[in-house]
């Protein structure tokens, strides 16, 4: 073992103090959310006076919080739906170009994964302009279309990276025993990749309910979205049902979290 | 035998169209095309959209303030992207040396944020940032100031909040290529002699290089891009490309204005992209 010297005792310092304030900044906010909704109090305290359950309450009266529950509907129904659709092209696009060295391969490889970086806010206004010169009015079935291409791509990666580590032998072995393409894919390719596509979907449906720069452009008075109405209430009172919101969102996605772990590994598949 | 290989796709060396069409299809329709829309109206000269013309992308690009704010975005995203260096870097080093009991619990830490509504954290920094906020309470109980602190509004509060916000993007491309880096080669530059810090930036750094890039690339193209962070915690005083766009949108109403604002954001985005691509270059040939 080497022995250590003032330098490297500087280094332990340093990056331990580093790692740990990364983890303070990481995880510090959500806990304060959440401490926060709990309060008694009818302004954004924190540390909160005394805790209550009563803007959960107030969330949950569906005479005083319609609109968020609209919101929320459509925001789900738009991901449940996006989602879907994505996950059954992406597969195909997916199962298209896996193992194909050619340039046309890595085009379209790069072209579906574009929205992850590109602007999706120059992205809400291009579609806005689009469906607006199309005549088409806003409605809930341009919100799928437009979160569909931006969520896409988060089922596209995870699904190609599943079929890049799919053993060809296997399907070799099928073919040999007469089975046909599609057989083959339904009853080897489909279950091994089958977590994969399950990861993706996860993800892209987060980021669907999340999404705000499409919604923004795209949904109006009569389509609107969680993550713009809470925008919205966040820019007007601060209302303490914000926090609440944020309880039962951080709630539901922690449950989804450990399923979608148990059930494919998110957590592995994730960092790699 | 060519017949067998010819059924199973594994042993294709060919685009299969017939499977790529229908995603294909959707990009064209929904992504292609309203962005071939919006260079369109990009260059129509008035806002009734009546007459074409080059006088929005001239008075976009002749104006001092407008110059501005596509230098403080690119700034923002600068800034980020060293921010979340900072502290990504190391804390993927601790990720890397931790226990597997220890790294399941970090992975939860860091995707916990990446999965909470990007709306919901940027109010959680409200909280933390206001004058009556956490860290005023904190600064003012232990006497370092005795005056609450201004952090909303301001570009280091915009950071800080950023931080957060993005560190995830950083992370988990960080966290994917140290997994995959030789433990060999550090202990090989222990063992010669190297110190801690020599062999992180001789060793480990050069290496992990790649996932860096890959994690930069996405911090910054969503540092300069998030509306709701820099509108919310940025407030009307600091200005930045989207919150331009949706004001010429939803307040001017001048769309040919609002779409060269929007093709300036795309390319904003796109010459970081490019720059820090360009850096992985040459740092693999050098």
């Amino acid at each position: 073992m080497q022995r250590s010297t003032l330098g490297d005792v500087t280094y332990n310092w340093v990056i331990g103090f580093l790692a740990g304030l990364a983890v303070l900044i990481l995880i510090g906010p959500v806990l304060i959310v959440i401490a926060t909704s709990f309060t008694t109090s009818q302004t954004l305290r924190f540390p909160p006076p005394a805790l209550s359950l009563r803007w959960y309450g107030e969330l949950f009266d569906s005479a005083r919080s319609a609109q968020i529950h609209i919101a929320a509907l459509n925001s789900l129904w738009v991901a449940g739906t996006a989602t879907l659709i994505g996950a059954v092209l992406s597969v195909l696009a997916a199962l298209a170009i896996t193992r194909v060295a050619r340039p046309s391969a890595r085009f379209l490889e790069a072209s579906f994964l574009s929205p992850l970086v590109l602007p999706t806010l120059s992205y809400g206004l291009a579609a806005l302009m689009f469906f607006s010169v199309l005549g088409i009015r806003p409605s809930l079935n341009l919100l799928i279309a437009g979160h569909l291409v931006v969520i896409a791509p988060f089922i596209f990666r995870t699904t190609l990276a599943s079929l890049t580590q799919l053993d060809p032998v296997l399907l070799e072995a099928s073919a040999n025993l007469g089975a046909s393409r599609f057989y083959g894919f339904r009853r080897i390719t489909l279950p091994l990749i089958a977590p994969g596509i399950a990861a993706g979907c996860f993800l892209a449906f987060i980021s669907s309910m999340d999404n705000v720069p499409v919604s923004l452009f795209l949904s109006n008075a009569r389509t609107s979205m969680l993550p713009i109405r809470m925008w919205g209430m966040m820019e007007s009172t601060l209302d303490v049902r914000i926090a609440a919101i944020a309880g039962v969102l951080i709630l539901a996605t922690l449950v989804l979290m450990i399923v979608m772990d148990r059930l494919t590994g998110l957590t592995r598949r994730m960092s790699g | 035998m060519a017949a067998i290989a010819a059924t199973a796709p594994a042993s294709t060396d060919k685009v299969d169209w017939r499977l790529a069409a229908p995603l294909g299809l959707v990009y064209l329709a929904f992504f292609a095309a309203p962005f071939a829309i919006l260079l369109g109206v990009s260059f129509y000269a008035d806002p009734e959209q009546t007459r074409l013309g080059f006088e929005s992308w001239t008075k976009f690009y002749s104006d001092a303030f407008y110059l501005k704010v596509i230098f403080d975005t690119l700034k923002l995203g600068v800034f980020a992207v060293i921010a979340t260096t900072l502290l990504a870097y190391p804390l993927a080093l601790v990720f890397r040396a931790a226990s597997a009991r220890a790294q399941r619990v970090l992975i939860f830490i860091i995707l916990m944020p990446l999965l909470t509504s990007v709306v919901i954290r940027t109010f959680a920094w409200i909280v933390i940032l206001a004058r009556e906020g956490v860290i005023n309470q904190t600064l003012i109980g232990l006497g370092i100031t005795a005056t609450p602190l201004n952090l909303l509004q301001t570009e280091l509060g915009l950071v800080i909040a950023l931080t957060q916000i993005e560190m995830p993007l950083m992370l988990l491309p960080l966290l994917t290529i140290m997994n995959q880096m030789d433990q060999n080669l550090i202990d090989a530059s222990r063992a010669l002699g190297a110190s801690k810090w020599r062999t992180f930036f001789r060793v480990t750094l050069p290496l992990t290089l790649p996932g860096w890039i890959a994690g930069a690339t996405l911090v910054f193209a969503s540092a300069t891009t998030a509306f709701i962070s820099q509108s919310v915690i940025g407030g009307a005083r600091l200005v930045y490309l989207p919150a331009l766009i949706y004001q010429q949108v939803t307040v001017v109403y001048n769309w040919p204005f609002a779409a060269v604002a929007s093709l300036t954001l795309l390319f904003t985005v796109l010459a970081g992209i490019m720059a820090l691509s360009w850096l992985g270059r040459f740092a693999r040939t050098s």
